[in-house]
This record gives structure tokens, sequence and C-alpha cells, in this order.
């Protein structure tokens, strides 16, 4: 297997402002996830618009982004530990255990034992990044415009599983992002569609304003009606250093954990909140035998929070090999390179190795910044848990509106993004999921126009669809993807079903 | 007393009316581009900043704002709507610009309502297959086209109505084809073009030739004839223009700038001398080679008739696709 791509990525996330960047990066995102209120997608959606403003080359871009977005992993056990408050979603099953230590009075070693869990996950799953990514590169210039349509309908199919809770709710979420993503300049025939004569809608929504609006605004306007009722955060820290022999404790569920993780963030659709609960529950089941979990036991501590480390990684598998985002925070960098018109997809790694490498050698590297910043920073980062709303809610508004002034530099855009934030804002309160939408419209204009080109190709024949291998199995793929847990479903209840009549008959 | 300071300032307001307005350098220099920074217009922008900067024909350094939008939409309504007379900006253009005016995609306005300052370079289109296909030269593929017309998708980096749909609708014409049944591929620039070709998935690209010399050169496409009057230079100079193989063609892809309706024409004036001027220095010619254009200079009134021009061919060529 030829690694050269991740050599050569090195030298880039080595460079001393790319360095500089991840450590910015990584500071900020243990920041955002420590704040229940916002999470990654927030962090990275308000950093993005400054960070093109800034003209800092992609890569660069990218490695930022790519730093909130694992650091975000490890600053959201720091309120779910202190607080009993998940910072992000994919730390809610980390205070299962983590708080009743923090409540024992070992708040200091839970912060620690997490913290070296965290660390594990990441490097293992960057390690099954780098290894995986050129292998599917190599397939990558058999994709044409049919290939990429089916990869499409295989990205769509994915999002049965994302948000299995309301799946009517997710594929509503995901037409409006394909209807947004029609609206401006109509790639294949150079047309205006719902621009309404406006010349600025002329290229369509912008993704920032999109994405700024749909999680920044509505988030606030969130935080504002759901003023929090104050928690008491944990102060008495006990001792900083864990002992040895938790640490050998946690190393199999830690590495156990992390493989989950991996595997779980690889799949398209599903994110750091499944693969946490996957890796507790499997963890609890081989390792409860004292009935410890649920009480402090550092080894459901260790497992969800490498998980979800792990997890973090495995999503820039799809995203980076096939331009599939595997979370809706990749969906947002899978944006941001479209927005430097770099064009997401199997091509990229041959194309852009310097992006692909430098964001996999950056995860390295970030990993070990934040073990570095989260072990004796930790105090610093607690205290901004109690960072009041008066001071949040207006610096996400200012950092919002100048954000999108600054990228697009017309009041439309400010003005359109906050009533798409109005409007996202109520949907939220409709329990809807805000990561659909931006699926949708990433996806939906790569969908549309590259089923109109395979088409032209074909001369009207939709055979082109299913004509080689590569769509063939993508075809298998969506179908499989979109239907077994529908059947697994099925299964599990009339299990249950069984299992209640035997209870009722005994 | 008072008369005499009186007619101090009237002798001066009046040596200040004679000396300043004639052919006066601009106070406040500032270029327009239509476009993110890094595209296209920014390039042309950069073009005209850096090499008046360096050979001196402005003192000081010109302002390159952005304005993006449409494809240069939003910059051009903004110039007409509230920078009509100012005479300290230039705008980028190219004739992608002239082709938009055609589609009518500019808004009400059509060329008429700026004043077409001139062109400092241009880039040419380009037919290009596969390195492995077997059409050598533009006759081969004429023929093949002919003996198949279904079978030939022709990828191009625009949306149907774009200029390489309009170079591929020409290929189609010399094979007897019609545009309306051409299999035209609407791809995301050269780049995707390339791969296309690459990945066997289409069999002809349209393009420009900046973009895929350094492919051609690479030896991952074939340049099968260039739409310039003659051979351009470089790694594109054993390839015979589409003149030389019997198509009548030229494909030139100017780039150059505009200004508001109601300059002043002393401005104007200025801004024309001082872009032939700076079309004849080395230092241009170097910052121009560097973004890949071709010597094409034309200023003022040829320009502005060139324009005019462009934008009747295209409206000729809607009309006939019948787009």
């Amino acid at each position: 297997m030829n690694l050269d791509y991740l050599w050569s990525g090195f030298a880039v996330a080595l460079s001393a402002q790319n360095l500089l960047i991840g450590l910015i990066g990584a500071f900020i995102g243990t920041m955002v996830g420590a704040l229940p209120a916002i999470g990654p997608i927030n962090g990275i959606a308000l950093l993005l618009p400054i960070a093109y403003t800034m003209g800092l080359p992609p890569e660069s871009t990218m490695i930022l982004l790519a730093a909130v977005y694992c650091g975000a992993e490890y600053g959201g056990r720091i309120s779910s530990i202190l607080l009993n408050v998940p910072g992000d979603a994919g730390a809610v099953m980390t205070a299962m255990d983590g708080n009743p230590m923090a409540r024992q009075g070992r708040a200091g070693e839970a912060l620690m034992l997490s913290g070296i869990a965290s660390f594990a996950g990441g490097m293992i799953g960057a390690t099954g990044l780098a290894l995986f990514a050129p292998l599917l590169a190599s397939i990558a210039i058999g994709f044409g415009p049919a290939e990429y349509f089916v990869l499409m309908v295989f990205a769509f199919a994915t999002l049965g599983s994302m948000v299995g809770s309301a799946p009517a709710k997710t594929l509503i979420g995901c037409v409006l992002g394909l209807m947004l993503a029609t609206v401006g300049l109509d790639a294949t025939s150079g047309a205006y569609r719902f621009t309404f004569n406006e010349p600025e809608l002329g290229d369509g929504i912008e993704f920032v304003v999109l994405v700024i609006g749909l999680f920044s605004i509505s988030e606030a306007l969130l935080i504002l009606e759901n003023q929090t009722k104050g928690h008491t955060v944990i102060r008495e820290m006990g001792r900083m250093l864990a002992r040895w022999s938790d640490i050998v404790k946690i190393t199999g569920a830690t590495l156990r954990g992390s493989i989950i993780g991996f595997v779980v963030g690889v799949l398209p659709g599903t994110g750091a909140s499944v693969s946490s609960s996957v890796s507790y529950t499997t963890e609890k089941r081989i390792s409860n035998s004292h009935d410890t979990f649920g009480k402090g036991d550092v080894r459901g501590l260790a497992a969800p929070e490498s998980a979800n480390n792990a997890t973090a990684c495995g999503a820039f598998v799809p995203m980076l090999t096939l331009g599939v985002p595997g979370s809706g925070t990749t969906a947002v960098m899978l944006g941001a390179l479209m927005l430097y018109n770099i064009q997401p997809g199997p091509m990229l790694i041959a194309e852009r190795p310097e992006i692909v490498g430098g964001l996999i050698a950056s995860l390295f590297i970030g990993n070990i910044l934040l073990l570095v910043l989260n072990l004796p920073l930790v105090n610093i980062f607690a205290r901004i848990l109690t960072l009041p709303n008066w001071i949040l809610v207006p610096g996400i508004l200012t950092l919002s509106v100048v954000g999108v002034y600054s990228t697009h530099s017309s009041i439309f855009s400010v003005i359109l993004m906050l009533g798409i934030g109005m409007v996202g804002w109520l949907l939220r309160k409709g329990g809807f999921d805000m990561a659909p939408i931006i699926l949708g419209f990433v996806l939906g204009r790569v969908m549309e126009v590259n089923l109109r080109n395979a088409l032209a190709i074909s001369g009207g024949d939709i055979g082109i669809l299913f004509q080689s291998k590569i769509s063939l199995i993508l075809w298998a793929m969506a179908i499989g993807i979109a239907f077994v847990p529908v059947l697994l479903a099925r299964r599990a209840k009339k299990r249950r079903i069984a299992a209640e009549q035997v209870e009722q008959s005994a | 007393m008072k008369r005499s300071i009186i007619g101090l300032l009237a002798i001066a307001g009046a040596f200040a009316a004679v000396t300043l307005p004639a052919q006066a350098e601009p106070a406040k220099p500032e270029c327009l581009a239509g476009a993110k920074p890094g595209g296209g217009f920014d390039l042309t922008c950069r073009l005209a900043a850096n090499s008046m900067l360096e050979t001196k024909i402005i003192s000081k350094p010109m302002a390159v704002t952005y304005m993006e939008g449409g494809v240069g939409a939003i910059a051009y309504n903004h110039v007409i709507g509230k920078r009509n007379t100012d005479g300290n900006l230039i705008t980028a253009a190219s004739s992608g610009s002239a082709l938009l005016i055609a589609q009518g995609k500019f808004g009400q306005y059509d060329e008429t309502a700026v004043r077409w300052l001139g062109a400092v370079g241009a880039d040419y289109g380009v037919l290009v297959v596969a390195a492995d296909s077997p059409y050598k030269t533009l006759a081969d593929l004429i023929a093949a086209y002919k003996e198949n017309p279904t079978q030939f998708a022709i990828a191009g980096g625009g949306a149907v109505g774009s200029q390489d749909w309009m170079k591929g609708a020409l290929l189609a014409k010399a094979a007897g084809q019609e545009a309306k049944q051409m299999r035209y591929v609407a791809l995301e620039g050269g780049g995707a073009v390339l791969t296309a070709l690459e990945g066997g998935h289409v069999k002809v690209g349209a393009g420009d030739a900046a973009e895929m010399a350094q492919h051609h050169a690479a030896g991952k496409v074939r340049v099968l004839a260039v739409m310039s009057p003659k051979r351009l230079p470089g790694s594109l100079q054993d390839v015979p223009t589409a003149r030389e193989q019997g198509m009548n063609i030229d494909w030139p892809v100017w780039r150059g700038y505009y200004v508001g309706k109601n300059v002043s024409d002393a401005d104007y004036k200025w801004w024309a001398a001082a872009l032939s001027k700076l079309a004849q220095t080395p230092e241009f010619a170097k910052e121009r080679e560097a973004r890949g254009l071709f010597e094409y200079t034309m200023i003022g009134e040829p320009f502005e008739e060139q324009v005019k021009a462009d934008v009747v061919r295209f409206k000729t060529m809607i009309k006939e696709a019948g787009l």
C-alpha cells in the first residue's frame, strides 16, 4: 500500500503555520465541546467563514476544522463529568459513569482517564483512516456520472439509519435540503431557477449562509428560550492523577470502544451518539459482572469516550474517499471544500493529496496536542462551563453576522441567514434534525447534475445507471442499508412480543 | 485685499482646471472583481494592479475589491447603478461576460450600459481527446463523429449555452449534427473534463488552451486543435489550428475591463492610454504569461466594437441552437 500521501501530509501538517492553526483549533474545539449549548457543528459553522475570509489555504482550513471537530469530542466529556450535562451528542454516555465518579470526589481522575481514552480512540481512528483512504481511491477513476449518481442514492439510503427515531422527519429535512439546492444557476442548462429576479440568488443559497442560519442562529434562539436552570458544577476535583491500576483496567474497554467507534464512524449516516451508546452497552455486557456500571466504573467511562473520538476519525473515511459525509459535521466540512472550488469525491486523494494527507496527519498531531492541552488545562476548560448566557448568545450572534458578511460582503446574505435561522428554530422546535437538511443540500446538486450528465451521455437511456460493476455494487449496498435496519427492528419487535407472550403465559 | 484673495483663488482654480483633470492619474485606482478572490476576474484585476504599479504607470497601489455573484452580474449591476461616473474604477470582464449579456443574464442591462475599456490578453478554445484515443487529427474526429453521431458524448466545463458548449456545438455542426442533438455533458471546470476523458466516460472535451496545455504536455490528453488565428507558443506549438484543419473558427476568450457609462472622456482616455502603454512593457508580458494568457491587446474604440460583435455572434449561435 502506498502511504506517500501521508508522509507528505505530515510535512504539510507540521509546518509552523498549520501547527499553530491545529493548536488553536484544538483549544477552540475543546471549549466548544465543553459548552453544553454548542457542539462541534456550531463551532465549525462559525469558524469556517472566518478561516475562509482570512485567506487560509484549503488544507489549513481543513486542519483547523478537523482540530475543532476532534477537540469537541474531547471537550464534551468535561461537562458530562462535571455537570452531568453532555457537552455534545457523543458525550451522552460518558456521563453515565463519569458523573458518579465526580460525585464520589474522583473528578480529576475521571477527567484524566477519559482524556487518555479519548487519545487512544483518536489515534486508533486516525490509523484506520490512514490505511483505509488509499484503498478506496484506487477505484476512483471508474467513477463517471452514472456511478456518482448511484453513489448519491447510496448516501441518501444511509439517512434512514441516521436518525432512526423519526424517519419521516429525517426524510422531510432531506427533501428540504434538496429543494434549497435547486435555487440558483442550473449547472446543466444554465437557466436561473427560483431566483425571483434577485441577482444575489443567482449562485444559489450560499453554503455558509445556510449552515450558520440553521445551526448558529437557531441555537442562539434555543438557548434564549430555555434559559438553563442553574446546574451545579462539581468543583471538588480530588486527585488529578489517575491510578496506574485504573489505566490498566480500562485498556481492554478502550481498545474495544475505539474499534467499534471507528467502524460505526465509517458507515455513512451514523455518528458519535450511536457509537458511544453501542460501545457502552457492549462493554456493560462484557464487563459488568459486579454490577458496577452506572456507579462510577472506569471502564464505563473509557468505552464511550474512546468510541466517540474514533468515530470522529472514522467519519472522515467516506467523506475523503467518496465525498459522502459520515456525519453532520463532516457534511459541513464537505461544503467547506466546495467553498474552495474543490470537488470532493473519489478523485480527491489523487488530485489534492496535500489536503487528504495533511488532514489525516493533522489528526495524529491534533490528538497529541489535545492530550497535552487537556491534561494540565482541564481546570481552565472546566471554568468556561459557568460562562453566562448573556455573553454566549450575543457572542454567537456577532460571530454569525460577521462571518457571513465577511464571506459574501452583502447585506442580502445576512438577512437570508437570519431568515433561515428563524425557520431552523421553528423546525427544531418541531423535532426536526438539521443534519439531513445539510446533507440534502450538499449532496442534492451533485446528485442532480450527475444524473443529467449520465442521461446526456446515454441519450436518455436509463440503462446507463445499471451498466458498470461499481453501479451495481452501490445499488446493492443502497438497498441493503435502507432495508436491513427495518428488518432488524421488525425481528427485534417480534422477539419482544414473543418474550412478552412467554411472560404472560408463565 | 479681499478682492485680491478672490483673484488669487480664481487664478489658482483656473490653473487647477487646466492641469488636474486632463490625463491625471486617478487618485484612488481600484479594480473590481465580480468573483471570489482567486477566481478568473481576480486574476484579471491583479494583472493590471501588479504590472501597472511595477511599471510606475500608477504611483499608488491599485486596490482590488470583490463582489461575488452571478459570474459578474452583481458587479455589472453595481457599476451601472452606483459607480456610473467613478473614474477611479475599472472592472474585470471576459468574453464570458459578453455571452451572459447576450443571454440576458446580466439583468435588464445590455452591453451598451457601460464603456468597454480594453482587453489585455486572451486564452483560446481547444478540442481535446484522451491520450489513448484513436483520433489523431480533427479530420479523423469529424469523420468518426459523422459515422456515429449518437456515440459522441462531448464534455465541457460549463452549462448548456456556455462557451465550452458552443465549441462542442461547432464540432457537431462540422460533423453534420444539430447542436440540439449533441450529447453534451456539463461538468464543473477543466479538471472534471480531464477526469471524464481519462475514465473513458466521454470521447471529446472542449476547453481552454492554457489549462489543457499542461495536461497535453504531461501526456494525459491530446489537444487536436487550437481555435486561434495562428499557432500558439509553448507546449502547444505543434498543435495545428482549427483553421489549418479546415474548420474556419477562432475562439478567443479575452480578458479585459470596463468602466461606468458616464465616466469622463478624460478618465476613459487616461485608462486607455495607460493600458496601451502597459501592454508594450516586458514586465506586463511576464505577468500575462504567468497567468496563462496569450497576447491579445485591443483597447478603446476597437474593443467597444469587438464586444458588440461578440454579443451579436453569441446571440446568433443561441438562436441557431434553439436555446
